[in-house]
């Protein structure tokens, strides 16, 4: 890679970097060729970066094949840069045993990225019998989530939380408290009142936020806080964190850049759970970003056919495609620097995700060869249509965004070169 | 400007509800002659497409474009009943491309026909699904055919929790008509409901017709008062044009229209009250509270009447109540509405 700018975590420089197998060779400027049949790469004008790590993907398979396969959600994921995703669990059947693990490793074999299953932490995701989460530690799970659902019975949660310190693993929730939030469809407010729609109220993040803190703090193990959308469950996870709680918290790009005002023209492809919130909201989850309470951007990329989203709201699948998108609303649209957006889609996740050392850099000689080359001042559009991932249901499509990824190298190979997979 | 939807009352504006109420005065002396029809929207097409049953709404809808000489087709199916095969925008184009100039559309969640439009406008790629952001998203995708957008109007007879437009048409027409009649006086044009103290009282929260008529009343330069106890009102009142009260004895008193909401049984189950003996007893126009309305005073209901719930019989039976008159004006105000959005602007004729 030729004639970029190195950024990891610990700053930046100009430097060539030479890739040999899987590993990074060399690291400087004015690198000569690595001899005969070396690729070289133009990074002219663009970040060397290491890949980046996505904390919340729903690849779908096993299952809903017709929404996603780790095939394609994996190169829709080497399109936007990154090199590591962590698949989500709630796949039919949920990935809540040795079993389901195992297959979605073997099919992630070959995959363009690192697939990374996570476990969920009850059986079926029902919120009841502690799922096998020792068996599946051993085959690499590092995250361990009900997502979709929220771990409802506050004693299964302390549990969950007490058994997985012991593995050395981390809990993650998706904090709604279901009996305010499962009636609802989008944010609770002035805008659900006039537009009819029954709504999910903030406090319910909030409330579950503040519980889920409460057992972390009882039990002193790592918690993880998927999603975040309100500045009412943002404050609580800020006043913890500086009671010590071992918490950390991610947001997605769609609530840091669309509010519920979005949801006026009655679209589904602007149903998600949790819902997009309002304009202050977006405002302090911004600020958390800068002042380091979120840890991390991670997509919650959640593929859906045309048909689960061209139905009545009510009806209509929760959920927005994310992978393809992600860096170029962080780098374009949120006003951080490239080097902050990096520490929130590489190494903090991937230190989240127990990757680091093999993700999230740094870009030096012995390191593993997993980076993305970034052009920050690349303007594009983004059409639905022409997505990687299977499904399109994209909230963006039409925005025109400032940043794309132009090449990805996974484990010393490069998988997207100018903007095209290269399998 | 005619706008060629009817998704909102709000899209008429004050002058577009005044001329769907003068057309109505029309239409209502067009149902009193021996041959109660004109040939206004002959060779037009209306499917009335409800998803949601409400056999009142939709026979009147049909009387109304069956008075105007346009050919009606009915689709009706629940939307569970749908789900589990083709998905909505699919019923909607099929129904398209039999050659609809008209929807009428209910649904029991709110945005419906906001979609249906979307999908209508977007048919063979003309544009994205509508709305602020929506530009490009699930609507927007595929085509029917590579037609060009059809041309077809949505009307919105109901849509979950949103809005009832034509029937907060046909309350203004009602109200405005039938204190005309009463009192002999003649309201200043267009805000022909200025002055009056209209009261909603009940179920607000799940209410498409409170929406509808608290834009329409206020537009016409009525005070609003919301009357409910606050499990049954919006989560919030942010920006409404209303007053709210949870004193139904002195709102009876001081209102020239007590407008009640029908109540539904299931609203204990989930929590919203206690019990509908309590609620009656707290919200519900007795006979004893009745006497408390003023000489002039006009009670109302959209339909269909919990007779002891909302409304005691006897009251529903009273002089004071036009809810029968308010079905009759259903079929004229469809008419008006109608005629408004989907005929040449030729006068009505014999």
């Amino acid at each position: 890679m030729r004639g970029g700018t190195v950024v990891d975590a610990s700053g930046s420089r100009r430097a060539d970097v030479l890739v040999k197998g899987e590993v990074v060779a060399a690291v400087e400027p004015g690198l000569s060729s690595g001899g005969p049949g070396t690729v070289v790469l133009d990074a002219g004008g663009c970040i060397v970066a290491p890949g980046l790590v996505d904390l919340h993907a729903h690849l779908r398979e096993p299952g809903s094949e017709e929404a996603e396969t780790i095939e394609t959600g994996a190169r829709a994921a080497a399109l936007g840069g990154y090199t590591a995703i962590v698949a989500m669990p709630n796949t039919q059947p949920a990935a809540d045993s040795a079993a389901v693990v195992r297959q979605v490793l073997d099919l992630a074999k070959g995959a363009c990225c690192d697939v990374r299953p996570a476990g969920a932490i009850t059986v079926g995701r029902e919120g009841r019998l502690l799922a096998p989460m020792a068996e599946m530690a051993a085959l690499g799970v590092r995250i361990f989530t009900d997502d979709g659902n929220c771990v409802q019975d506050a004693s299964v949660m302390r549990r969950a939380l007490e058994y997985a310190s012991g593995l050395g693993v981390v809990i993650a929730d998706h904090c709604e408290e279901p009996s305010l939030a499962s009636a609802g469809w989008m944010n609770e407010g002035e805008l659900s009142s006039l537009l009819g729609l029954p709504g999910r109220p903030a406090v319910s993040e909030e409330i579950m936020v503040r519980r889920d803190l409460a057992l972390a703090r009882l039990t002193g193990a790592r918690l993880h806080l998927l999603h975040l959308s309100s500045a009412l469950a943002l404050a609580a996870v800020r006043e913890a964190r500086a009671d010590g709680v071992a918490v950390t918290a991610e947001v997605t790009p769609h609530h840091l850049v669309l509010t519920e005002e979005a949801v006026r023209s009655y679209d589904p492809v602007f149903k998600v759970n949790p819902p997009l919130r309002t304009r202050s909201d977006l405002v302090a989850l911004l600020a958390g970003l800068v002042d380091g309470t979120i840890d991390a951007i991670a997509t919650d990329h959640a593929p859906h056919p045309p048909e689960a989203k061209q139905v009545a709201f009510s009806e209509a699948a929760p959920g927005m495609v994310g992978l393809e998108t992600a860096l170029g609303i962080a780098l374009g649209e949120l006003g951080l620097t490239a080097e902050r957006v990096l520490a929130l889609m590489s190494w903090q996740p991937a230190a989240i995700a127990g990757l680091s050392g093999s993700h999230g850099g740094p870009v030096a000689p012995g390191a593993p060869a997993n980076l993305c080359v970034i052009d920050p001042s690349r303007r594009w559009r983004v059409v639905a249509a022409a997505l990687a991932s299977r499904s399109h249901n994209t909230p963006f499509a039409g925005r025109e965004l400032t940043g794309k990824v132009r090449h990805t190298i996974f484990a010393g190979e490069p998988v997207v070169i100018a903007e095209e997979a290269q399998r | 400007m005619t706008p060629r939807h009817l998704l909102s009352v709000a899209d008429l504006g004050l002058d577009g509800i005044d001329e769907v109420l003068r057309l109505a005065d029309t239409f209502v002396e067009v149902g009193r002659r021996p041959i109660p029809r004109v040939p206004a929207l002959r060779g037009k097409t209306i499917v009335s497409t409800f998803f949601e049953d409400s056999t009142r709404t939709r026979l009147s809808f049909e009387a109304a474009a069956k008075r105007l000489s346009a050919d009606v087709l009915t689709f009706t199916g629940s939307s569970s009943s749908l789900n589990k095969g083709e998905p909505l925008r699919d019923t909607v184009l099929t129904l398209e491309a039999m050659g609809v100039d008209a929807f009428v559309v209910r649904h029991s969640c709110a945005g419906v026909p906001a979609q249906v439009a979307g999908w209508l406008e977007s048919a063979g790629g003309a544009g994205g699904a509508g709305g602020a952001g929506g530009a490009g998203g699930a609507g927007g995708a595929g085509g029917a055919g590579g037609q060009p957008g059809s041309g077809a109007s949505v009307l919105n007879a109901g849509d979950g929790a949103h809005e009832h437009p034509t029937q907060a048409l046909l309350d203004c027409f009602t109200i405005s008509r039938e204190r005309e009649r009463r009192l002999g006086y003649s309201p200043a044009r267009p805000a022909v409901l200025s002055g009056l103290s209209i009261a909603i009282v009940g179920d607000i929260r799940h209410s498409r017709v409170a929406r509808s008529n608290v834009i329409a009343f206020s537009t016409l330069g009525a005070t609003v008062t919301l009357v409910a106890p606050p499990t049954l009102l919006p989560p919030s009142l942010e920006g409404w044009p209303v007053e709210v009260s949870h004193d139904m004895d002195a709102v009876v008193a001081k209102s020239d229209v007590v407008y009640l909401l029908r109540l539904q049984s299931e609203r204990m189950n989930e929590q919203f009250l206690p019990s509908l003996r309590e609620y009656t007893a707290t919200f519900g126009l007795t006979a004893e509270r009745a006497r408390l309305l003023g000489p002039s005073a006009l009670v109302m209901h959209p339909g269909p009447v919990r007779r002891g719930i909302e409304i005691a019989a006897e009251v529903a039976d009273s002089p004071v109540s036009v809810i029968t008159t308010q079905v009759a004006n259903g079929v004229a105000v469809r008419m008006a509405v109608l005629y408004l959005l989907l005929g040449s602007g030729a006068p009505v004729g014999a």
